[in-house]
């Protein structure tokens, strides 16, 4: 059914980086490795963003997603040194996560890969959608009135107003 | 055949499938040689980098550098190679073991990576990404994470200190350094690198955005360390800094990330602003552009090695300093500017028709040169109020009664500007 090719091997190794690493995150009791693997995991899915030919989004995943967010995770953790031996890896909240995820997995089963692969299932080789994207297209449709102009604009006032309190919150009160 | 194994540099794959390979088989062996080729290519000229730093910085210091291995000391550093290799490999008790293996390998791997998108020729470059400029600021971040990674595993304080410093000197230069790479990639209307240089055929974009080029290059010397923002490796007060644990070939591979990164970020400026191969006939001998591009390279990377030997070193909060309270907003109103300045050039009809044509750029390069000439004056009116700012300051902490005095001199001197 599956047949081997170089961009099956790619997809298999991102896929296996991006859950080993999201394993890795759960499981690890030193919080740095988990960051650490939490990095792996991103790289995992910038590397199926290229392989979806988005490589936007893969450039963006590193750029925002490790070169800022972890590390500023890793930052957060190590300046916090008690934090990378803990003793156990459950915290109380842990059925929470647990019912969320499987909730998700149950949606993603469901909704994306029960109609490729499911008993109707004839459609597996169909691409999902014809329009193949590129920056351009994608820069257009940020600023676009007839597109996302109003999702980006919000989502901007939103990071510039986050921006501003956490400089409020951080001044000293003179 | 013979017409397809000509240039055997852009036209491997072709050439092998006619001569009965498989021709998957063969595409993947074309990449696979290609991707060796230019991985080693910058490892190999590592080598040179480090005796043509050692040279002139010893003719900075009046000594003679490298003279004793080989004809001008050449292969010195084959010999320092050598050594490090057959040095004790120490890792330190408590360290991290694999996080503090991995460290020296992604500090290399974020530089060697960066050229995969550097446009050699007209006709060569390993990856002609669509977003090769994001593709660069992407990869460069990764280096952060491995300075990060390795003061951390080494669990020593300084090591760690040291990360520190570094971390926040590379994500603050980072802002500027990347405000100053859109001015590129709005003039040209393109992220991908060949694109850049095939849009700088008629204009190179260091007379179109000057200063753009000069943050660029401020910023891409702190990026990488140098002086005088080598505060990464502050002998007198971090010892030595993030690598101050490694020993051998792991404190080489340190070494050697720090000599191409240098080089590289030259090479970066050279694509951005100086037209990367362009030059007499580079389109139609394609190894010539190859010649220019590492000319212009060495003639940019020359003045960084000299100041580097000749410059001090800045406080930490001077360098900060300088970053947030100059660089970034010089380097926004600069994008602001430049922007209006593009939108009204398009306005009049000046944007050139035919980029490559050197006479149908000069409309749209004045409009622009006036653009930057009004950042030049934000950035002096930037420079005047600090320094007003700090005469003040040092005026009043000298004689608290003067302070007053000093202030209404200072208001009657405004009022006099006005």
């Amino acid at each position: 059914m599956l047949e081997i090719t170089p961009n099956t091997i790619a997809f298999l190794v991102f896929a296996l980086l991006s859950v080993g690493g999201a394993l890795g995150v759960v499981v690890s009791t030193n919080l740095i490795h988990g960051a650490l693997f939490l990095i792996v995991s991103l790289f995992g899915g910038a590397g199926l963003f290229v392989l979806l030919a988005a490589p936007f989004m893969a450039a963006v995943q590193i750029l925002v997603y490790i070169g800022a967010i972890a590390i500023l995770i890793i930052f957060a953790v190590m300046l916090t040194r008690s934090m990378t031996s803990l003793s156990e890896i459950f915290n109380r909240q842990w059925w929470i996560s647990a019912i969320v995820a499987v909730v998700m997995l149950g949606l993603l089963l469901v909704g994306a890969i029960l109609p490729v692969w499911g008993p109707s299932g004839t459609n597996a080789m169909l691409p999902v959608s014809d329009a193949v994207g590129t920056t351009v297209d994608l820069g257009i449709a940020l600023v676009d009135g007839n597109q996302f102009v109003l999702p980006f604009e919000v989502a901007s006032l939103l990071l510039t107003a986050a921006m501003i309190g956490a400089i409020v919150i951080a001044r000293d009160n003179e | 055949m013979e017409a397809v194994c000509e240039n055997i540099f852009s036209t491997l794959a072709p050439c092998l499938t006619s001569s009965g390979w498989d021709p998957s088989l063969a595409q993947f062996v074309s990449i696979l040689l290609g991707v060796l080729l230019i991985t080693t290519f910058p490892l190999l000229l590592a080598l040179l980098l480090i005796w043509a730093e050692r040279k002139v910085a010893a003719r900075v210091q009046d000594r003679l550098g490298p003279n004793r291995v080989g004809p001008f000391g050449l292969l010195q550093n084959i010999a320092d190679a050598l050594k490090l290799i057959t040095k004790e490999d120490i890792t330190p008790a408590g360290a991290d073991r694999i996080v503090y293996n991995m460290a020296p390998v992604i500090a290399v791997l974020s530089v060697i990576l960066i050229w995969a998108v550097v446009p050699f020729t007209s006709t060569n470059i390993g990856a002609d990404l669509d977003i090769g400029v994001l593709y660069f600021v992407a990869i460069s971040s990764i280096g952060t994470l491995a300075i990060m990674m390795a003061g951390w595993s080494s669990n020593n304080k300084y090591a760690l200190l040291g990360s520190f410093r570094v971390v926040a000197q590379l994500v603050s230069y980072e802002v500027p350094m990347v405000l100053a790479l859109l001015v590129p990639v709005m003039i040209a209307g393109t992220m991908s690198m060949q694109g850049l240089a095939v849009h700088q055929l008629g204009m190179w974009f260091i007379f179109t955005a000057p200063v753009s080029a000069i943050i660029f290059y401020v910023s891409n010397l702190a990026e990488t360390g140098r002086a005088p923002f080598d505060l990464i490796e502050a002998e007198s007060e971090l010892v030595a800094g993030y690598n101050i644990e490694y020993s051998g070939m792991k404190f080489g591979l340190f070494m050697v990330n720090e000599f191409i990164h240098a080089f590289t970020a030259n090479a970066l400026f050279t694509v951005l602003f100086l037209g990367a191969w362009a030059g007499p006939f580079a389109t139609e001998v394609p190894i010539l552009g190859f010649v220019y591009f590492m000319v212009k390279t060495a003639l940019l990377y020359v003045p960084s090695l000299i100041l580097r030997a000749t410059v001090p070193r800045v406080r930490i909060d001077q360098m900060m300093a300088f970053n947030w309270k100059f660089l970034v907003p010089v380097s926004v109103v600069n994008v602001l500017v430049i922007a209006l300045a593009l939108k009204i050039a398009q306005g009049l009809g000046l944007t050139p028709e035919n980029a490559t044509d050197f006479v149908s750029n000069i409309p749209q390069t004045i409009v622009l040169l006036i653009a930057n000439l009004v950042v030049v004056v934000f950035a002096l009116t930037l420079v005047r109020g600090s320094v007003r700012k700090e005469r003040l300051m040092t005026s009043g902490k000298r004689a608290e009664p003067a302070a007053g005095d000093a202030e209404q001199k200072a208001l009657a001197a405004t009022v006099a500007g006005h």
